[in-house]
């Protein structure tokens, strides 16, 4: 038995490629029956995100499976074997078991340490388990795969920074306020990046958000987008000093957002935090508000400079996670392996066994005269004999360790143990 | 007789002493790891540590009350290992109820400073119990200055750690110890909280201080420097109280108030020990 995980990624294939050979994560029962009627491929689970399509399974015969997923995959797309198989990668075995534990962790994503490709796993698995085309091993490898997942967020600080400005951003809020809940926010303009931090805040729990803009009709469409309310960009100033986080994108060519404005307000919340964004270029709020007391002005460069460090941090942990994944793969190979070791002591003294039987009948009905006690005698010394031999062999299978996984298979090539599978 | 049997028990006493004071370092180590990898093990590990420290701590406290038949704070050593203990117990506490686990890393430290210092001024001699100390102010004096004054050190270790955090925010310098640290809003909490019940223990820490001055010198007040610099202290945490309530000191001014003032607790506390005459000083008790 054999984990083995087929696919294309951002590394290997570019969108063109990914886009024609992605599937649906709404409606993955087609696909899912559709492979697991492949002969050679026992259990399926098909992985499809924006970034990569990956196919793991369990089978017995690497090179067959192979050949069945490439056919798979051009006939569900309709597209040639000649198209696909430059993009594609395969791992078994070890390889396949760190792949699918590296993808789990985020390691493998394009943005290293993102939290969302275990929630598509997970997903997938869902999908996979409500098409029953899971069993025992690719159940226990995908529950190891999310706990291996947890256990490098945990011990590693792989995830702990955000990697993008507008998280950066939230991640910044809730370092100066702790509890979102109850803060107001602030948004004058508008702009694609502004939208992004404010989206964020709102869905970090701000409840009050207020929006303004020169075009009354605009600050109307985002407000309504996200639930806040307008105001008037004449009554900025009215209720400025109740607001906890101003975000600030306008295309004004000059700073609007005084320091004396700033300074005023501050005054007036006694001194309780603020926390100022601009995103805007030419920049909309005086840089010298930063030096007040309690107030943190951010700028576009700022929160840039924050998620290029952040990212320099994730790739050093990454290699701490590496460690933990390198374990953890070894320990679930050796308990694939050891899933082998029993049937095939099982096979190894049926196969045995029957093979005395036969003999012993053999020799039994041309022997005449033969005493009941002397049958039994020779049953008995045939059977020592037999396990005597099989002894060495099957403490061998049996010991824990390193040196006996190999040989699994080496072993049902000389005594010639076929899995009831191909039977 | 009876001396060698004190010296009998100062030996139990310095093997027990060394043994709280390796269980804090432990304890320590520990909360240094967890700053370092917050991984909520170590601060766990960390923090009962600690307790078993405290333990042992309180042990001692017990064994010295007995041993010397009156409340333990006759002599500096003694002082200052009654003050670490409370500081110990109060951070304890806290810590049980608005778990902010990180706190120990820069508390622990602290109380083990704290009790090297105070194993630096053990005395050999054997101790003397001084009249003017045989009163029942002496365990309500003091318990309630070191209470206020362990609430104002945690405050110390709050305002540390908000200048550490608001410095990375502020300054754009960020470090995984922004991961490490409370938000600003928890530390500025924090010290509010740790002000709001160190001062009012400090307040009656004073007042008891001084209807026992009464008792034992016949006056209130007598401007020892004990007495001048601890006026010092209170005006420094009314200033930041009222400031707080008022018009709205918070953040880094508040962080600033609270490490000078400890400072100018720890000052009153040995310094004017250990450098100015008075009634205060433990030797002018025992030298006639």
């Amino acid at each position: 038995m054999n984990i083995i995980v087929a696919g294309l990624s951002h590394k290997s294939a570019s969108i063109e490629i990914r886009e024609r050979l992605c599937f649906s994560s709404h409606n993955l029962t087609t696909p899912l029956q559709e492979i697991v009627n492949f002969p050679a491929i026992y259990e399926a689970i098909i992985l499809s995100t924006c970034n990569r399509v990956e196919i793991v399974c369990t089978a017995a015969d690497r090179e067959k499976v192979i050949r069945e997923i490439k056919i798979f995959l051009a006939d569900f797309h309709k597209l040639s074997l000649d198209e696909i198989t430059p993009h594609l990668y395969f791992y078994t075995g070890q390889d396949a078991i760190r792949h699918v534990f590296r993808v789990a962790s985020s390691l493998d994503s394009m943005i290293v340490g993102e939290p969302q490709i275990l929630g598509q796993l997970k997903d997938a698995y869902r999908s996979a388990v409500a098409n029953k085309t899971t069993g025992s091993i690719l159940n226990r490898f995908l529950h190891k795969a999310f706990s291996v997942a947890k256990r490098v967020r945990t011990e590693t600080d792989i995830a702990s920074s955000a990697v993008s400005i507008s998280f950066a951003a939230v991640e910044l809020a809730r370092k100066i306020f702790d509890n979102l809940e109850d803060k107001k926010i602030l948004l004058i303009g508008a702009g694609e990046m502004a939208e992004l931090v404010t989206r964020h805040l709102v869905s970090h729990m701000v409840k009050e958000l207020f929006i303004t803009n020169r075009t009354f009709e605009n600050a109307l469409l985002l407000a309504q987008e996200f639930g806040g309310r307008v105001l008037k960009f004449e009554e900025l100033f009215d209720n400025f000093a109740q607001m906890d986080i101003i975000i600030s994108s306008t295309d004004a060519q000059d700073i609007i957002i005084t320091y004396e404005k700033i300074a005023k307000a501050l005054h007036a919340r006694k001194n309780k935090p603020m926390f100022l964004i601009d995103i805007a270029v030419p920049r909309n709020i005086d840089p010298r508000v930063n030096d007040l007391p309690n107030v943190y002005l951010y700028n576009i460069d700022d929160l840039d400079g924050i998620v290029e460090k952040n990212r320099q941090v994730r790739e050093k942990e990454a290699k701490q996670a590496e460690e933990i994944i390198e374990g953890e793969q070894m320990r679930f190979y050796g308990w694939l392996q050891q899933q082998e070791v029993t049937p095939t002591i099982i096979t190894l003294k049926e196969k045995f066994e029957s093979i005395r039987l036969k003999e012993i009948e053999k020799t039994f009905s041309h022997w005449e005269g033969l005493r009941e006690e002397d049958k039994e005698n020779i049953n008995a010394l045939t059977h020592a004999i037999i396990n005597k031999i099989l002894h060495d062999p099957i403490n061998f299978l049996k010991a824990k360790g390193e040196k006996n996984r190999f040989p699994i298979e080496e072993i049902k090539k000389i005594f010639n143990l076929s899995d009831e599978e191909d039977a | 007789m009876q001396i060698t049997h004190l010296l009998y028990f100062k030996q139990i006493d310095l093997y027990l002493f060394y043994l709280t004071l390796t269980i804090y370092c432990i304890g320590t180590i520990n909360f240094l790891i967890y700053l370092i990898k917050p991984r909520p093990f170590f601060s766990l590990l960390a923090f009962y540590i600690t307790i078993i420290g405290f333990v042992f701590h309180s042990i001692i406290f017990i064994f010295r009350y007995f041993t010397y038949a009156c409340f333990p704070v006759i002599d500096l050593h003694q002082s200052l290992f009654f003050f670490a203990w409370c500081f110990v117990g109060v951070f304890i506490i806290f810590n049980i109820k608005h778990k902010i686990p990180v706190l120990g890393s820069f508390v622990t430290p602290l109380a083990i400073v704290l009790l090297i210092s105070s194993a630096t001024l053990f005395t050999q001699k054997p101790v003397q119990i001084p009249p003017p100390l045989r009163s029942i102010w002496l365990p309500i004096h003091t318990t309630l200055a070191f209470l206020g004054e362990a609430f104002l050190g945690l405050a110390f270790c709050g305002g540390v750690m908000y200048l550490i955090q608001e410095n990375q925010i502020k300054n754009k310098k960020w470090s995984q110890f922004l991961h490490r640290l409370p938000s600003l809003q928890t530390l500025d909490d924090l010290n509010y909280l740790c002000l709001s019940l160190g001062f009012p223990f400090l307040t009656l820490g004073i007042i008891t201080g001084s209807i026992w001055a009464e008792y034992a010198w016949g006056s209130y007040w007598n401007w020892d420097p004990k007495e001048t610099w601890s006026l010092v202290t209170w005006l420094i945490y009314a200033a930041l109280l009222h400031g707080r309530l008022t018009i709205g000191w918070r953040g880094r001014r508040a962080a600033y108030f609270s490490i000078i003032g400890f400072a100018v607790v720890l000052f009153t506390f040995l310094g004017v020990n250990l450098l100015l005459p008075g009634l205060h000083s433990y030797d002018s008790f025992t030298s006639p």
